[in-house]
């Protein structure tokens, strides 16, 4: 197993991982430049800072137009309909029960008595799924895959899975579109575009990116070609089921047709057909909702967790699942290898990196989804002391977000501190056949400060790996993973720019690391 | 339809055939067997007493089992065995859109649907009579005794009609002809494939708190519309039969009684419930993939095989089957994609790929077709071109040499629009009887069967021949029938009928042809002001582009195989046969994206999909154009994802050229 004490140290403080080059993590201070053969490779890159005091806050809370009206008390009939279409049983008795007209006194008390059972139906579900208790922004916040959704400035990133392309979601409830190859940066806004919690580019497709929001699934049409920098709301397509909000996150299909969307509310996921708006619901009860979805590349499974400790593997041809009960709480994110053979994922209240390997999809055995009997500990988070310069410092403890390489050659994982240590992301090499190995990389550490809120791969990086994360600073930077490919052994060597570094820092691991064997 | 397509049919495919009976005789079984518990439902309910909860359970299991309600179920078996074999006869995968009123009005009145109506009116009234017999009480007998003292001194005792009863069944047949309506004014026999594969019974479970929500809120707003017509025309048929009530119901305080309202409206429930369970049955055993073997393991299995039977010309639901079953193959399974790219035994021939392969090439370049015509109809706002008598002759006899050509046009050769459309009309002109042929035409008579050279008329070959006669088309006044019996799908309505005419005179063509157009001319102006004549005549545009895109599913499906077939090529295709059918791939995809962004650009052309509630009744056939542009587009990525810059050496046309380097850099 591999357990963080066979990490090399963390960069010093004030140290900035710059790049990974010989085998080695290789960090410096800010203002440094990657070395000359690495930068043409970067060039493009944007880095950016996006603080939170630029970003404009809500010029009004209220997002209606009722406080410029004056008040105006309708009649109690009139009252009801309104309390029906916007809040449903509960709203028609809560006013009646609140009516300061005349009405039968009888119905009135009656209303009460079924307000009275209401609220302790509600609370009694409540109790068995505590997160229906929260409100949505809070859910969002609670479910996302940012460390810290609900205060820093960056809330959401996504890659585009074919170009150089990403979506960043703000603050602000602004969306911008970066793209290496022009200098215009689309800015999305939609009245129904709050809280985001997480964005989706579909795949094979130039610029279609869907938008998980706080009442409803976004999707954006966006002309790649177009200068506009500020789309209109006509381009985006609402997706939208009663039941299904906040929607906390998406995964496409693979193969383009298909997305997916998750509440923790609601139990049934939803498959929807963007372009005709078609949506299958995929029911299964226990579970209290769907929190987090990841589709694997290959297209044949798909990773529903829950609010509740039990997380589900569906199989996506016939739409069958595996239930998975986990010990001690909810799985808090998974990722797949890139043939779909591989499951990682992270229980909170546990700071271990579990993992299931599924027979290879054949295709043959339709609605089968395949999978083991068990999860096996690949990985040991726990908190382990490091000594520095500066003195001891505390590394571990529960996974928030993990990411795989699309190589399958490393792992990115944002370790969440307890209150004694701090965040940090650590990086590992992994191999996914013959056997499955996983080897420690190292940490990566962003400016003084900044604490990792988001990471992600680039999805086409051809030198190796690509990996971005955004900081709580907002600052959004790129650190490469130069490597030659072990699936591609005949990589062009004229093109590495291996050779032409030499650096002392590299040296050769020889721990006992975790293998299959 | 498809009894009639499927008489047409030359090749048989009894083997697939058989398959769908057994599907559709097991759908039929199930609904049979969900019977009885629906029927101990509607006991229960029927039965509801609340205040004394323990004996309204004892009774409603004893009613169970008595001899009526046993008698009643079985009644009601035969009730659901004939709506099944309605569904059945009346099914079709490509829905007939009317494209006008008078058309809808056409459809109302058609032979096959008025059976179809008194069909399912006399099964409501049976079904009816079943629920009036096991609710009991006063429901139960339509003529009771009654004792009436109209004379002082005798006790007469008459036969009085049990109004209850009477409304009991008259409610029934009401409901059983309205959901007969509401099946053609749906298009309910319009069979939807499933977004997703999943589970029969899934599936089931899936749709079935929908339909009973959809049944309960369906009975209650025909009991408000019985209710009212009951109260209007029970008066006239009082005076007119004489009859002896009970409780007179057709007066305002007999019909608001709760009881009454509360059992009629759970007779409309029990009886729109099992018809549509057995709708939905039907629906999800016939839109299962069926697994057709792509090589033959036998000599008499041939017949079975994906390619022969897509080469061949089947029923349409076979043929969606087929495409369906493409689609499948081709993304989940390597062993099946493998045979695919096989060789021939002896001879060493790609037989399975060619005969797949071209078989979506046409489907693909007929859509193609279709929709250039389609645009060029609109395009010229409703402007035709009347071509001269002599080009008419001269286009009769154009078919075999066009047939003659149509083998090496598949691949289009692409230039700027309006030579591509010249250049698109040597192709196929089966095409157009396909068509024709596959949607069914109430009307249909074989003089007007004669398609091909309707088509040739409106087809830009002539259009780009000049004609001296340019006629305003406004709104198209004689045309409705026929465009029922194109089902609307490209507007050859017009010409159609002065085909015909015009054929007569194609002798003295000068002076009384030209006298009888401006005659047809004046008269249609005339009518197009009436108000009433237009309400009914009038198309409705978005219509007819669904018309256009009635079948598109099938596009959808060769779309989707062929590009997964390709991309899985790069890897899998040992013998490189698919590399030999590239070029004429892209060329036909590039061509049909670029006829389909040309259609979304048209006026009246909605960009986005309606919104689609989540009722039971599927209306998916309306946004399958969106479906169709969005796969498209997803098929030309997925091929240039995969290949990338090995595309550069694949030979086309400079332009399609440019279009693919647009489709590399991911900026379509």
């Amino acid at each position: 197993m591999c357990s963080l004490a066979l990490f090399p140290p963390p960069p010093l403080l004030g140290d900035v991982t710059l790049y990974e080059g010989n085998n080695a993590l290789v960090s410096g201070r800010v203002l440094e430049t990657l070395p000359l053969p690495f930068q043409s490779q970067l060039a493009d890159l944007p880095t950016l800072t996006i603080p939170k005091e630029t970003l404009k806050a809500h010029s009004r809370l209220e997002h209606s137009t009722k406080p410029a009206f004056i008040h105006h008390r309708e009649s109690l009939w009139k009252r009801c309909i309104n309390a029906w279409r916007d809040v449903g049983v509960c709203g028609v008795l809560s006013e009646i029960t609140s009516a300061e007209e005349e009405v039968l006194q009888w119905v009135k008390t009656g209303s009460r008595y079924a307000l009275a059972v209401c609220h302790w139906v509600s609370s009694l579900h409540g109790s068995l799924f505590p997160h229906l208790s929260l409100t949505s922004e809070d859910m969002i916040a609670e479910f996302s895959q940012a460390v810290d959704w609900a205060g820093c400035s960056i809330r959401a990133f996504a890659w585009h899975p074919h170009t150089s392309k990403f979506a960043v979601a703000l603050l602000d409830d602004s969306i911008r579109v970066y793209n290496t190859n022009s200098a215009t940066v689309p800015t999305l806004k939609h009245r129904l575009q709050r809280n985001v919690a997480s964005m989706a580019w579909k795949p094979l497709c130039a610029s279609i990116l869907a938008v998980a929001c706080q009442s409803c699934v976004l999707v954006w049409h966006l002309d790649p070609t177009s200068l506009s920098t500020r789309p209109s709301s006509g381009c985006a397509q609402v997706l939208s089921h009663p039941g299904h909000s906040p929607v906390t996150s998406l995964a496409w299909a693979p193969s383009g047709g298909m997305l997916l969307s998750a509440s923790p509310v609601d139990t049934a996921m939803l498959v929807w057909d963007v372009s005709t708006e078609n949506c299958v619901q995929l029911q299964w009860f226990g579970g209290g909702g769907v929190t987090h979805l990841a589709w694997s590349p290959d297209g044949s499974k798909v990773l529903a967790a829950t609010p509740s400790a039990v997380f589900r593997v569906w199989e996506a041809q016939m739409w069958t699942c595996e239930r998975w009960p986990t010990i001690k709480g909810r799985c808090q994110t998974g990722c797949w290898s890139p043939d779909g053979s591989r499951l990682l994922f992270t229980v909170l209240g546990e700071s271990v990196i579990y993992s299931l390997s599924f027979s290879e999809y054949k295709g043959e055995m339709q609605g089968q989804v395949g999978g083991p009997k068990t999860a096996s500990i690949v990985a040991d988070l726990s908190e382990t002391t490091f000594e520095t310069v500066y003195g001891e410092e505390r590394i571990g403890g529960e996974v928030h977000s993990m990411v795989w390489d699309p190589s399958g050659e490393r792992l990115a994982v944002i370790i969440r501190g307890n209150p004694g240590s701090r965040t940090v992301i650590a990086v590992f090499r992994t191999r996914n056949s013959p056997v499955f190995e996983l080897l420690p990389c190292g940490f990566v550490q962003g400016e003084q400060g900044a604490q990792p809120q988001l990471i992600a791969f680039h999805p086409c990086f051809k030198k190796g790996a690509l990996l971005t994360v955004c900081w709580s600073t907002g600052r959004i930077s790129h650190i490469p993973f130069f490597f030659v490919g072990a699936q591609f052994p005949c990589f062009s060597p004229s093109h590495s720019p291996m050779a032409s570094l030499s650096r002392s820092s590299t040296r050769v691991r020889e721990q006992p690391l975790f293998s299959e064997l | 339809d498809h009894a009639k397509s499927s008489s047409h049919c030359k090749n048989g495919s009894p083997g697939i055939k058989r398959v769908l009976g057994w599907r559709a005789a097991v759908g039929a079984a199930w609904a049979v067997l969900l019977l009885p518990p629906c029927a101990a439902a509607f006991v229960v309910l029927s039965s509801a007493d609340l205040c004394r909860p323990l004996r309204w359970v004892s009774d409603s299991f004893n009613d169970l089992y008595t001899s009526y309600t046993i008698f009643c179920i079985l009644l009601m078996s035969v009730v659901i065995l004939v709506i099944s074999i309605f569904n059945v006869e009346f099914y079709t995968v490509a829905p007939s859109i009317p494209c006008s009123r008078l058309a809808l009005i056409g459809k109302i009145i058609h032979p096959q649907q008025v059976i179809h109506s008194v069909v399912h009116a006399i099964m409501g009234m049976l079904v009816a009579w079943c629920a009036a017999v096991i609710t009991k009480g006063r429901f139960q007998f339509l003529a009771l005794p009654c004792t009436a003292s109209e004379s002082l001194d005798a006790v007469v005792s008459y036969v009085c009609l049990n109004e209850y009863h009477l409304f009991f069944l008259l409610f029934g047949a009401f409901v059983g002809y309205s959901y007969s309506l509401l099946y053609l004014v749906n298009n309910m026999n319009y069979l939807p494939f499933p977004v997703i594969q999943q589970y029969k019974y899934l599936r089931f479970r899936r749709s079935l708190p929908q339909l009973v929500k959809h049944s309960c809120v369906e009975s209650l707003y025909l009991v408000r519309n019985f209710c009212i017509a009951y109260y209007f025309f029970g008066k006239c048929c009082d005076i007119i039969l004489f009859l002896h009530k009970i409780h007179p119901l057709d007066n305002l305080a007999g019909l608001l009684d709760l009881s009454l309202f509360y059992h009629t409206w759970l007779c409309g429930v029990f009886l729109l419930i099992p018809w549509y369970i057995a709708w939905l049955l039907f629906k999800i055993y016939a839109t299962e993939a069926y697994h057709f073997p792509v090589q033959p393991t036998f000599a008499e299995e041939t017949d079975q095989c994906l390619p022969k039977i897509l080469s061949s010309n089947p029923p349409l639901i076979i043929k969606f089957l087929a495409l369906q079953d493409l689609m499948l193959l081709s993304q989940y399974s390597p062993v099946r994609r493998q045979e695919v790219f096989s060789l021939s035994q002896p001879g060493g021939h790609p037989h399975n790929w060619t005969a797949i392969s071209r078989e979506c090439l046409n489907l693909l370049s007929d859509l193609t077709q279709k929709l250039i015509i389609h645009q060029e109809a609109a395009a010229t706002n409703g402007r035709i071109k009347q071509p001269s008598p002599g080009e008419i002759n001269k286009s009769l006899n154009f078919p075999e040499e066009m047939a003659f050509q149509a083998h090496r046009s598949n691949v289009l050769p692409r230039t700027h629009m309006p030579s591509l459309v010249k250049s698109l009309s040597p192709l196929k002109t089966s095409t157009a009887s396909d068509l024709g042929s596959s949607f069914g035409s109430p009307f249909t008579s074989p003089a007007l069967n004669r398609k091909p050279g309707i088509l040739d008329l409106n087809s830009p070959w002539h259009g780009s021949v000049q004609s001296p006669h340019i006629m305003r088309r406004g709104p198209k006044l004689w045309t409705s029938s026929s465009d029922l019996q194109t089902n609307g799908s490209y507007p050859s309505s017009f010409p159609m009928v002065s085909v015909a005419r015009v054929g007569h005179e194609a002798e003295q063509p000068s002076f009384m042809y030209t006298w009888l157009q401006n005659k047809q001319e004046q008269i249609r102006s005339f009518l197009s002001k009436r108000v009433l004549v237009m309400y009914f005549f009038s198309k409705n545009p978005e219509a007819s582009i669904q018309a256009v895109f009635s079948d598109a599913q099938m596009h959808i499906w060769a779309l989707e195989g062929l590009s997964h077939l390709v991309a899985a090529s790069f890897t899998e295709d040992q013998f490189g046969v698919v590399q030999t059918t590239l070029p004429a791939i892209l060329n036909t995809l590039l061509t049909l994206q670029e006829v389909v962004d040309k259609h979304f650009k048209l006026p009246h052309v909605s960009s986005k999909p309606p919104r689609i509630s989540g009722s039971l009744v599927d209306t998916s056939y309306k946004t399958l154009r969106f479906g169709l542009r969005a796969s498209l587009r997803t098929a030309i990525y997925r091929i240039t994802t995969t290949f990338g810059e090995h595309l550069n050496a694949v030979q086309v046309s400079t332009e399609h050229k440019k279009r693919l380097q647009q489709f590399l850099e991911f900026k379509e």
